[in-house]
């Protein structure tokens, strides 16, 4: 478990010393700014259109950071040749990619609690309060969706060389899935035989990242997510996460290093 | 050699230019003659944008509960906003309370656990209706229909012809929030855009008679728009009955208030041919015709133009 921490905290270090989350931020505070000096019939307390600008800011920045961040950790370590030193004992391959993985999670974690923390701001300065409640299950929702990215890319670092062929493919699932995911059974019910069939397969195993996507609830104010369901959300993104880890490890232990 | 071949590109490309430059100007679809950024930037796109926003507005007077293009739309085919605003002629069917059906798997019925599940309308009391009670809202209650404001701004930029944008922020912006300046400023900025509509012709009477309390104004305007009504719609294969109904029914309610008994008796003539429900206008006319003997009788004998 040390090595873990270890490997964990150096990928920390690596992606607080990057510019990568800083640009991300310094973007969406500034398009959610500007947004926010528009003149809406000279009423100031008109809110919830800069909410869901600020919160898909952060979703999208969530993602490219989450993808980008994890699909250079192993291209990166075999090009500096670092990996061969690490493997060659005390680290096992399965705590190189758990390292690896905790690293990013909750480097994505650290960058959430930042960009969060903005969000509440900005509602706060125009609506004089905030659900907590909601707010707080907005931002653990949205990180534990997080991990299947970073597994995903993971694991993809493993299939594809190039770090920027693999962000792009899983930038792609993942955008797909967060936009049309929930849509893909009624699709399926109009097609022909074996689209259908097989989109409904397609549909029953991706993990539906758009499950975790709450904005319309924080942004219009609805009650919060029963605490049951939201568990349950959580325990579904750590199953997911954890199977597709459980591959990448299968994959990395057969792989040769070089 | 290649220093020939160099020249002679560069003589072809000239001469291309002479002859391309002109027809570039004067051609319809030159962006670059256009001084509105978004017209430059987005071309006819932007029309695309602007409904999306329109829809958005929509989406957000039902504080988010809408449905998507997978989903069964017939209850929301025009939007609930636009239709209360009286700017659209509503042509909803089906059922609004349950667009998604029931749950067609497990993962679906999980889902609809992380999304607005109720139907309300924001100038209702939107997400925070509370339904036990049924509580009549109060105007100051509802004024988070001003959510809605941004994205019909942003689709009026985006598309400054379509009428339905002004008409609909005019009517939450007066009758909502309480912005009745606002309101006229807004219309105003879509007559210069349309100097043909019948329907800001409309509203604007609307501010007039409800707001200024100048049915003088109001009635100037709202006989406006039935000229505009006349003119253009009647050559439509298919005229906006909609908006004759109601351009007829407030004159006609207007020259009632004020005893014009001739003009009431027209605009009612109007108001039935356009309304859906000509027996109802009928007992109306019937109603009127029966006061005018009455009115006749109370008024002073008319001085005789002949001396």
């Amino acid at each position: 478990m040390r090595a873990v921490l270890t490997l964990a905290h150096l990928v920390i270090l690596e992606m607080v010393r990057r510019k990568d989350i800083y640009v991300l931020f310094v973007l969406t505070a500034l398009l959610t700014l500007i947004a926010a000096a528009a003149n809406i019939f000279d009423d100031t307390r008109v809110v919830r259109y800069l909410k869901e600008i600020s919160l898909t800011l952060i979703w999208v920045s969530g993602l490219v950071l989450a993808v980008t961040s994890a699909a250079r950790q192993i291209p990166a370590e075999r090009e500096a040749r670092t990996l061969f030193t690490m493997l060659a004992k005390p680290v096992s391959r399965w705590q190189f990619i758990a390292g690896k993985f905790l690293g990013c999670w909750l480097a994505c974690g650290l960058a959430l609690l930042v960009f969060y923390a903005f969000f509440g701001a900005v509602a706060l300065s125009r609506e004089r309060s905030l659900d907590l409640a909601s707010w707080a299950q907005a931002i653990s929702m949205h990180w534990f969706m997080l991990a299947v990215p970073v597994a995903l890319a993971l694991a993809g670092s493993l299939l594809w060389a190039a770090p920027s062929s693999n962000s792009t493919l899983t930038l792609v699932a993942c955008f797909g899935i967060w936009l049309l995911g929930r849509h893909l059974h009624k699709v399926a019910l109009g097609l022909p035989e074996p689209g259908a069939t097989l989109l409904t397969l397609v549909y029953f195993t991706i993990p539906h990242l758009e499950l975790f996507d709450i904005r319309d609830l924080i942004i219009h104010r609805w009650p919060p997510v029963p605490w049951v369901f939201w568990l349950g959300a959580l325990l579904y993104a750590a199953a997911y996460a954890g199977m597709i880890l459980t591959g990448a490890w299968l994959l990395f232990r057969r792989r040769p290093l070089n | 050699m290649p220093h020939t071949a160099i020249v002679i590109l560069f003589l072809t490309s000239l001469a291309l230019v002479t002859s391309l430059e002109p027809w570039f100007q004067s051609w319809q679809g030159n962006r670059a003659q256009s001084a509105d950024l978004l017209a430059v930037l987005l071309g006819d796109a932007r029309r695309a944008f602007a409904n999306h926003f329109f829809i958005k507005a929509d989406a957000y007077f039902h504080s988010g509960y809408y449905p998507s293009i997978f989903d069964n739309r017939a209850a929301f085919q025009t939007p609930h906003m636009a239709a209360d605003a009286g700017a659209l002629e509503e042509k909803n069917t089906g059922e609004e309370d349950d667009f998604l059906g029931p749950p067609r798997d497990w993962i679906d019925a999980f889902g609809r656990k992380f999304k607005p599940a109720t139907h309300t309308h924001l100038d209702q009391g939107g997400a925070q209706t509370d339904a036990s009670s049924h509580k009549e809202i109060e105007l100051g209650e509802s004024q988070d229909v001003r959510e809605i404001l941004p994205w019909l701004r942003a689709s009026a930029a985006l598309d400054p012809q379509k009428v339905e944008i002004y008409t609909t922020t005019a009517y939450w912006l007066r009758q909502r929030i309480g912005k009745t300046t606002e309101a006229e400023a807004f219309l105003r900025d879509g007559l210069r855009a349309n100097p043909d509509s019948h329907e800001i012709l409309f509203e604007l009477g609307r501010i007039a008679d409800e707001h200024r309390k100048d049915p003088a104004r109001a009635r100037n305007l709202w006989e406006l728009a039935l000229a505009k009504w006349q003119k253009f719609e009647l050559q439509k294969k298919d005229p906006d009955t909609f908006s004759l109904l109601q351009i007829a029914s407030h004159l006609a309610l207007l020259a009632e208030r004020e005893s014009r008994w001739d003009e009431c008796l027209h605009f009612l003539g109007l108001w039935k041919a356009a309304s859906p429900k000509p027996d109802e206008i009928e007992k109306r006319i019937t109603e009127v015709r029966q006061k005018i003997p009455a009115a006749n009788h109370a008024k002073p004998p008319a001085p005789n133009p002949k001396p």
